[in-house]
């Protein structure tokens, strides 16, 4: 039995997943909740930026699950003693193991079967640069530059066969819950989704599996015999790297935005219920938070954090352990600095709120500040939070990059596409180009963000009272022509 | 007027204070100066000899507020408190952590006309191209044109300023080789190296500023004094232009005026990555060397100047939309 280790970002992550299906469990339950939701799910930019989002949920809880495995008993060791190994992996690593442990020498170009950079070796008495084959990479071909095309072609093709059957499974699924909803047969469920004829654009949705799916069995057939995204200068695969990076991307979204939302929501709130010298207070607070410009703020906290783990060495056992320290502090960090935003917004719409007439009944009745604030003020600003929250999330990990170029960002151990994009600009310069790193970056954390982005609009567009919009339900005549 | 500048600027003293009671607080309470000479000196080198050392060299073996070796006022004065907090508003900065580094008011002093010269350009700049290209989209609203400007838009947004600054170098410095890759110089030179990051700075936030600058226009267009100068037979570009723009004014300047704190403190990344020594990349080069003093010095400029802007952008506000009055 492995030794489990919960770290901070892991029991963090894990409390978030809770709170979310909490909150599914409300929402259902609430019919306003509910409609609204829909509304979002209605927008087909906000359903296919929602089934990435959860992609990369999955890999993220993957990868959330940490532990040390134990070690086989060594010689001359007392039985009963056991070693756990010093290396504290996650599932995901344990998953992808032979993509992690398949470690080339240095570069290598995606797909390659031998290595990017050339070496000196004798050959019949004289030296001749040649590039060396890679340990793992193509490693089981005979003769690669005969095979090699057809090799490639054969795994993709695989690739696509896992895939189509994923995306069939999918909408089989999907066509199942369909039909139960609907008390039809499998058959008309089937053909309601792919005609589009149904009110959430379940079509969108699985067109965007589809590829996901497509991509994912692809890459996973290549991933096999190949480095499908290259390796980097020291020889670690790439595409694990950015799979890796994922987490550490959805860590900092998510866990610094909810980091701000406690002080931002209390503080807020009690600044436009009582006004007076609290509202004052609090509104020094916040204009003395904002006034330092962000990024040295924070700057200046991670240097602090940093002494801080300096001095204390007992509070983690291994390296990971650590990097995760300071992963969770920094979001810690982010939280306590972002929270000027959201909690002016909150002032103001509490200022709005006290003076309607539903509050200044309870006041009426009698109710205290407490409860008035808790019951009636706050479901009525809970909107803002949750728009403001899931717009911040996409900013926080454009700025996670920059924070880790600045030197105050996530460990440099710890897989970040904010380090890679750091590694990518020395090896741009390189001559010839090292461009596949740089790329891999770029692609998952642009896809990363968009998603986060779209789903973000269609959040505002269905909560945002201001932005809501006159949108007729498109449904085909024929549709609508059926009993 | 002069009334709320006063008030405003006596408000702005009253946070600085706080921003300044803050950063103490964080940097010499949380940790000590011992622990910032240990990382500071660093590795196993760490002996009390070399800490006490370093703290003298520095000036942080006083004590924290108040010296009881003293006599007189020198008991308030003598303290790192007095030194390293109070005195910065008089713009004495002190000399910097690091080992070679020296006064830090010489060095912002020098480096803010750098940063200037970069931000400044880009600022402009990117008022312009994003004013105009939202206004292309308000015109062409609710077109095909329109739908796809905005999608660039969210498409451009979701791409770190890294890649712009990565990609545009390798590309324009390197594959066209119109611009050096990096550096600085003096003179019309100048030109030929900040081009390239005034036009991706700009570039990079183009996204982002459009699609706001957008849904404000939109907002608007949807006024009763629009549909007025509309049926009154204005054209409607002259509707855009001498109405709307003029009306919507108030929110871009609102939201641009948020950046201009950096065109003093300039861009961090840019700086960084063009090799334009500017405050921004003081900052980074002091991250980098854990120079305490620096960052906190930098701190404070930076609120300095935040309160500054915010006060020009009220001021701002009465010349742009005649009705404001201050009071």
């Amino acid at each position: 039995m492995p030794k489990f280790v919960l770290l901070w970002t892991d029991a963090a992550i894990w409390l978030l997943v809770l709170a979310l299906v909490a909150y599914v469990w409300l929402a259902s339950r609430r019919t306003n909740l509910r409609g609204t939701w829909r509304k979002v799910f209605a927008d087909p930019a906000a359903m296919a930026s929602a089934v990435v989002l959860v992609a990369c949920l999955v890999v993220t809880l993957v990868d959330s699950v940490h532990f040390r495995s134990k070690l086989p008993p060594a010689p001359g060791t007392t039985a009963g003693v056991v070693a756990y190994d010093t290396r504290t992996r996650s599932l995901l690593d344990a998953a992808l193991a032979s993509l992690a442990e398949s470690r080339e020498t240095t570069y290598s170009r995606p797909l390659a079967y031998e290595s990017f950079t050339k070496e000196t070796v004798e050959q019949g008495g004289r030296p001749s640069r040649v590039a060396p084959r890679l340990l793992h990479g193509g490693a089981h071909l005979t003769d690669p530059a005969a095979q090699w095309g057809g090799d490639i072609a054969r795994l993709v093709a695989v690739g696509v066969a896992w895939g189509v059957l994923g995306a069939a499974v999918a909408f089989i699924a999907v066509a199942a819950g369909v039909a139960r909803r609907q008390r039809s047969g499998l058959g008309t469920a089937a053909g309601t989704i792919w005609r589009g004829e149904i009110a959430l654009p379940w079509r969108v949705a699985l067109a965007t599996a589809a590829v996901l799916a497509l991509a994912i069995g692809i890459a996973a057939s290549l991933a096999r015999a190949y480095h499908v995204f290259g390796t980097d200068v020291t020889g670690n695969d790439v595409l694990y790297q950015t799979l890796k990076s994922i987490r550490t991307a959805f860590v900092i979204g998510s866990l610094a935005t909810l980091a701000t939302l406690p002080l931002a929501v209390v503080l807020g709130i009690m600044a436009g219920y009582f006004k007076g010298w609290v509202d004052e207070v609090i509104q020094y607070v916040y204009t003395v938070l904002s006034s330092i410009p962000n990024i040295l703020l924070i700057a200046a906290c991670v240097l602090m954090v940093q002494v801080f783990i300096d001095k204390h060495p007992e509070l983690f056992e291994t390296g990971l352990e650590r990097a995760d320290l300071k992963l969770f502090l920094l979001c810690a960090v982010l939280g306590l600095t972002g929270w000027a935003g959201l909690c002016r917004l909150l002032r103001a719409e509490t200022l709005k709120l006290r003076e309607l007439e539903y509050v200044q009944a309870a006041q009426a009745f009698g109710v205290g500040a407490g409860r008035v604030m808790t019951r009636h003020v706050f479901p009525n600003v809970a909107h803002l939070m949750l728009i403001v929250t899931v717009l911040d999330f996409s900013s926080l990990i454009l700025y996670e990059a920059v924070l880790s170029y600045v030197g105050v960002g996530v460990d440099p151990s710890m897989n970040s596409f904010g380090g890679m994009i750091n590694l990518a600009r020395n090896e741009m310069s390189r001559d010839p180009l090292v461009w596949w790193p740089f790329t891999a970056a770029f692609v998952f954390m642009v896809t990363l963000v968009l998603a986060a982005n779209l789903f973000a609009d269609g959040v505002r567009d269905a909560f945002d009272p201001r932005s809501r919009t006159f949108r007729p339900r498109v449904l085909k005549p024929a549709a609508a022509a059926k009993p | 007027m002069i009334n709320y500048i006063v008030r405003r600027s006596l408000y702005g003293v009253l946070i600085l204070i706080g921003v300044n009671l803050a950063t103490f607080f964080l940097f010499f309470t949380v940790n000590t100066p011992d622990d910032m000479a240990r990382l500071n000196i660093g590795g196993k080198r760490v002996t009390p000899e070399l800490i006490a050392k370093w703290k003298v060299e520095r000036g942080y073996d006083k004590p924290l507020y108040w010296n009881e070796a003293k006599a007189g006022s020198d008991k308030l004065t003598d303290t790192i408190f007095w030194e390293r907090s109070v005195s910065l508003f008089k713009l004495d900065f002190g000399r910097a952590d690091s080992e070679s580094a020296g006064d830090i008011g010489t060095e912002v002093a020098r480096r803010m006309w750098v940063s200037i010269q970069l931000a400044l350009p880009i600022f402009i700049l990117q008022i312009i191209s994003s004013v105009s290209f939202a206004l292309l989209l308000v015109m062409f609203r609710h077109t095909a044109l329109d739908l796809a400007g905005v999608v660039f838009c969210v498409v451009m947004l979701s791409i770190s300023a890294l890649f712009y600054i990565i990609v545009g170098q390798y590309l324009f410095s390197r594959v066209l080789r119109l611009v050096p890759i990096s550096g600085y110089t003096g003179g019309l030179d100048l030109l030929r190296f900040l081009v390239l990051p005034v036009i991706l700075s700009a570039l990079s936030r183009l996204g982002t500023e459009a699609r706001l600058y957008r849904a404000m226009f939109l907002e608007e267009i949807g006024k009763d004094y629009v549909r007025t100068a509309r049926a009154k037979g204005l054209a409607e570009t002259a509707v855009l232009f001498r109405h709307v723009l003029r009306n919507a004014m108030i929110p871009i300047i609102t939201s641009a005026g948020g950046y201009l704190p950096y065109v003093f403190m300039g861009s961090l990344v840019f700086e960084s990555f063009f090799g334009i020594p500017g405050l921004g990349a003081y900052v980074i080069e002091a991250i980098t060397k854990q120079d305490f003093a620096v960052v906190r010095t930098m701190v404070f400029v930076g609120s300095l100047l935040y309160i500054a802007s915010y006060i020009l952008i009220d001021i701002a506000y009465t010349w742009v939309d005649p009705r404001v009055r201050l009071s």
